[in-house]
């Protein structure tokens, strides 16, 4: 499982533009914010949690089309689903592989782009606490919507229609969780039910997973 | 006395609905005319609300439907993925349209009732977002479901899906309802005034009794529809496996 983790980390990073995309694309998605809603710091500041949560969402759902397809093309999907290790195990390291080159990323990046947002001061450890709790479950969701959609043409969009509503819950915790961070207020609640959910996610969803990539390479 | 999976024998299938059916059709249509007719005419405007609230003959049983759909559809996945009759898949791509056309009804509706009674078309208050998403998941089963062309693997990939749906959409329905508290505290009054239909308790029986007559129509046009449509699904899948012997022949 470690060789097939570093294989996948190696391949992410040398092959080019998996690695960084999502990050441009997160950079891109802050930048562009300000300029569709105004300069203004009082509202950006207002608004900047959730728009950092958005970004971040849209930055994973992009590379999700990355997590399966290139090892679907080449055939080793099928070498890999041969191989001793089970499928659920699999499912897990390409999870924790995306969320490795995407996902952390995002996480470290957050706080530094909630400068541009003029993030309040009490926000940055929020935000940074939320998406890093988080987005393991954006990758794990993902794999799920990535494992349904492998064997098609042009999956990607399709992939977005069925993933973006299991995100959901996911999002509105972790936009509580950074929006009520950075006013102060107690986090309690959304923190536990956004880790409730992370965990659960983490724990449950790599079987389905397993048992849907099963299906598709029948 | 048969058990019930010999239903699961399509041509059984097809016999006892088509037996069924006629008066299944004709039930939910006096049932609906009656309803509906008993409804927008025979009862009178609320005091607060006027005529507008007539609208609730349309709107609560097609959210009736639409969350029940989904409940169908997921017994039905499961009916499928543990003893893997085919009927039982069909039935349930057969209901996703049904179930997304009443989401469509119910928020339209509510859209409309909602205009003169809260000022607004739309408020993220927890149970319009519900169904709205709801209905982000109905469009995504069935893309699911035309985007793959294995019949069996899509049976089995739509109903993995349905099952993983049914947790989030209930894990949003709660997210939801946390979210708006947090976000808008007015939302909690339109709420209480405006959707008091869906507690049945405060409908007075003028209304109520309407209202029943309705929902029965609505599920029994659910039932008719689904029938149909499955039969149609099984009808369909013969006619490609005829025409693919033709052309094997």
């Amino acid at each position: 499982m470690i060789a097939l983790l570093v294989r996948d980390l190696r391949l992410a990073v040398r092959a080019g533009g998996g690695f960084g995309l999502g990050l441009a694309f997160f950079l891109i998605v802050t930048v562009l914010v300000p300029f569709g809603v105004g300069p203004e710091t009082g509202l950006l500041s207002k608004i900047a949690p959730g728009v950092l949560w958005i970004g971040a969402l849209l930055a994973c759902l992009l590379s999700l089309d990355r997590i399966l397809a290139l090892d679907w093309e080449d055939g080793s999907l099928d070498l890999l689903a041969t191989a001793p290790l089970p499928m659920e195990g699999i499912v897990s390291v390409k999870a924790l592989a995306h969320w490795i080159t995407t996902g952390l990323p995002l996480v470290v990046a957050a706080p530094v782009l909630g400068v541009l947002l003029s993030l309040p001061a009490g926000g940055y450890l929020w935000v940074f606490v939320s998406l890093a709790l988080g987005t393991p479950a954006l990758s794990v969701i993902g794999t799920f919507g990535a494992s349904l959609t492998v064997g098609l043409k042009r999956g990607g969009l399709l992939m977005s229609l069925l993933v973006l509503p299991l995100y959901v819950p996911t999002l509105i915790f972790g936009a509580e969780v950074a929006r009520r961070g950075a006013e102060g207020l107690p986090v309690a609640t959304p923190l536990a039910m956004l880790a409730g959910i992370s965990f659960g996610v983490v724990a449950l969803l790599p079987f389905a997973s397993a048992a849907v990539l099963r299906i598709n390479l029948r | 006395m048969a058990s019930i999976w010999e239903y699961a024998n399509p041509v059984k299938f097809i016999r006892t609905t088509d037996r069924v059916l006629p008066w299944l059709s004709a039930a939910a249509v006096i049932a609906l005319v009656v309803g509906l007719f008993w409804g927008f005419f025979l009862t009178p405007d609320d005091y607060r609300q006027g005529a507008t609230v007539k609208i609730i003959y349309l709107h609560v049983p097609a959210a009736l439907i639409a969350i029940n759909a989904w409940l169908m559809m997921l017994v039905a996945s499961l009916i499928w993925i543990v003893r893997r009759h085919h009927v039982s898949a069909l039935a349930a791509r057969a209901a996703a349209p049904v179930g997304a056309v009443m989401t469509v009804i119910a928020l339209a509706t509510g859209a409309i009732w909602g205009q003169p009674m809260w000022g607004t078309w739309w408020a993220w208050d927890p149970r319009l977002t519900s169904f709205l998403i709801l209905f982000l998941f109905y469009l995504g089963y069935m893309a699911l479901w035309e985007a793959i062309e294995n019949d069996d693997s899509a049976a089995d990939l739509t109903s993995i899906l349905c099952l993983v749906g049914s947790v989030f959409a209930i894990l949003s329905r709660y997210a939801v309802n946390f979210w708006n508290q947090g976000l808008h505290q007015g939302a909690s009054v339109m709420r209480a005034g405006a959707l008091a239909g869906d507690t049945e308790e405060r409908v007075s029986n003028v209304y109520a009794v309407p209202l029943f007559v309705c929902m029965a129509g609505f599920v029994l046009l659910f039932i008719a529809l689904v029938f149909l449509r499955t039969q149609t699904e099984i009808r369909a899948r013969r006619t490609r496996a005829l025409m693919a012997r033709e052309r094997v022949a």
